[in-house]
């Protein structure tokens, strides 16, 4: 199987006044292209922590993590952030809208990063239809949408510049049971297009959707 | 985007935002119409002195020693006269004497001039010039602060010398000019001032009205080499010197004033970025969102240089407008008079306030700007 994300002896500690604090404490772990992995644990057992570290908004304290081959070690803030930008989707529990932007600017947003230029070829309108959402909802902001329809442009913005790794962190969690199900559905289909999806939950039953289940405790893979 | 995120965030919170450009409203007015005022004391006194800057003046050298009274006679005319060619060239007589009016006295400068001369050099209000050695005429604030009219009588001179005279004719003010002052004199004819005062072919001082400055240094170095050939006769001198420092001197007063007002353009930037700092804090969240999805450090560094620039855009523009109700209001007030409102000064003047005024608010939003680029991204995600 072809490896998409390596960690190698992944520490990441916080230094406290009471000591040292490891929310990571020698994670190695592969995760293959096109797999679909979800991360479990208690509170404070390190996942979120984990899921930073593979989508490169932290460094890890010591050890290795590779992105489709690169050590991010090596890789400066501006590589970071685009990588960040065109290999790696983020889809957050509380769905992380810009609030200025309406639905259909938060999926233009990040291909006017990567092209330096307004849409022109309908792209963000395509991928709001493809998870659902259409009609003269594209154009409410994020207060005017229901909380299935935010994660529905929230995934549409994760998929604007067609990144082979998709990052959710309690995608359904705050979600009535429904909708959460719909999202897990896209998801599902996602993941049978190719993309590689790490998924942080409490829930025994979104996690059933993976293919792979880590468990992680106090900053250690079970 | 980065700077639609702005525009959008200065409308959201439109009421700060006013808050904030109403400060550099304030500094942009207080520089600009300062600047304003002191561009047009420039212009006006530049205009006052325009008269003299093209004067040359020549008097004696030496001192009046007894009754040997020094002065310029008629061969020495004559030769400055032909030196000076096609530009307008005057002698008189000039003297300090004590005049009365009623019970009024007060000493002031009596001028003898040739008749034929006067229309040239003056004014007349009212009445008319003088002829023979009948009658004087006045300058018109001397008259003013007398009440004087032509018809009335003054009185020049002390004791046995007093002389009762009619006054002719009321000349028009020339303000400060290089050759005769007339608006505080008393003008005469060269017969009269010679019955009066003697010295008759000895003149006070000759004046050469230049048309072009840049004859100024041939003349005079003709006049010196020609009348000063073996010992000094003349003093020969122009205003082109003094004219300068008297206008680096306003110039000067006029950046003091500047800077004075300049300070509410800096309590108006200290404001610009508290308002900006608020909008960094309250968008924590916002910019931990724009990093996770890759925007690069120096694009939310534009996001909130941009929404400073906005104020200061907005509050400079309507404060360069205000300015010239501002910048007029205090030029009529000491100046009482409105022409030098609309000159290529006043108008730079506003331009450079409102220029000012961005810069201002755009360096008000640096700190800001960085702060917020520099922040963690998972810092910033986790904040509500």
């Amino acid at each position: 199987m072809e490896i998409c994300i390596r960690l190698e002896e992944v520490r990441r500690i916080y230094p406290m006044e009471a000591g040292d604090v490891y929310a990571l404490n020698g994670v190695t772990l592969d995760i293959g292209v096109g797999e679909f992995v979800a991360i479990m644990g208690s509170s404070g057992s390190g996942k979120t922590t984990l899921l930073n570290q593979i989508g490169c908004l932290d460094q890890p304290t010591s050890g290795d993590l590779f992105i489709e081959g690169r050590n991010t070690r090596e890789l400066s803030d501006f590589e970071l952030t685009n990588l960040r930008r065109d290999a790696i989707g983020f889809i957050f529990q509380k769905f992380n809208l810009i609030p200025l932007l309406t639905a259909f600017e938060n999926v233009e947003y990040p291909l006017i990063l990567k092209t330096g230029a307004r849409d022109t070829t309908g792209k963000p309108a395509d991928l709001l239809k493809l998870v659902g959402l259409d009609g003269g909802h594209i154009h409410h902001t994020p207060n005017q949408l229901s909380g299935g329809q935010q994660q529905r442009v929230a995934i549409a913005r994760a998929l604007a510049n067609n990144p082979r790794i998709l990052l959710c962190d309690e995608p359904t969690g705050n979600l009535d049971s429904k909708t959460g199900q719909q999202i897990m559905d896209i998801l599902t289909d996602l993941n049978g297009q190719g993309k590689t999806i790490v998924m942080v939950t409490h829930s025994d039953e979104i996690a059933s959707f993976a293919d792979r289940i880590i468990t992680i405790r106090d900053g250690v893979i079970q | 985007m980065t700077f639609e995120l702005a525009k959008r965030n200065v409308r959201l919170h439109l009421f700060r935002s006013i808050l904030a450009a109403i400060g550099i409203i304030i500094g942009v007015v207080a520089i600009t119409s300062m600047g304003m005022l002191g561009g047009a004391l420039e212009r006006s006194v530049s205009d006052e002195l325009m008269n003299m800057g093209n004067s040359i003046i020549i008097t004696p050298a030496g001192p009046s020693i007894g009754d040997e009274k020094a002065g310029i006679d008629e061969r020495d005319i004559r030769q400055i006269k032909l030196i000076a060619g096609r530009h307008p060239t005057i002698a008189f007589y000039n003297t300090y004497d004590q005049i009365k009016v009623g019970e009024n006295r007060r000493y002031a400068s009596v001028y003898g001039v040739d008749p034929g001369e006067l229309p040239s050099i003056t004014t007349l209000v009212s009445g008319r010039y003088v002829s023979g050695t009948e009658g004087v005429m006045i300058g018109q604030s001397l008259a003013r602060q007398y009440d004087i009219k032509e018809g009335n009588f003054i009185t020049i001179g002390i004791g046995s010398r007093e002389q009762r005279l009619r006054v002719v004719g009321i000349l028009e003010n020339t303000g400060f000019s290089g050759g005769i002052q007339t608006d505080n004199a008393i003008v005469g004819s060269e017969r009269w001032y010679e019955s009066k005062y003697g010295g008759r072919g000895k003149y006070d001082q000759v004046v050469i009205t230049v048309e072009d400055l840049d004859e100024i240094d041939r003349i005079k170095d003709q006049i010196d080499a020609r009348l000063n050939r073996r010992e000094d006769i003349v003093n020969i001198m122009d205003f082109r010197a003094m004219i300068s420092s008297i206008q680096d001197a306003i110039g000067q007063i006029s950046l003091f004033v500047m800077a004075i007002g300049g300070i509410s353009l800096i309590v108006a930037a200290v404001s610009i970025l508290n308002v900006m700092l608020i909008s960094v804090n309250e968008r924590i969240k916002e910019i931990g969102i724009l990093r996770s999805i890759g925007t690069q450090k120096s694009d939310i560094s534009k996001m909130f240089l941009y929404e400073a620039t906005i104020l200061g855009i907005i509050g400079s523009a309507v404060g360069g407008l205000m300015s010239l109700i501002g910048g007029g209001f205090l030029i009529l007030l000491i100046m009482q008079d409105i022409k030098y409102l609309m000159t290529f000064n006043t108008v730079f003047t506003i331009f450079y306030g409102m220029c000012i005024g961005i810069v201002i608010c755009i360096a008000a939003g640096v700190y800001p700007a960085h702060r917020a680029a520099q922040m963690n991204p998972i810092d910033a995600l986790s904040n509500d």
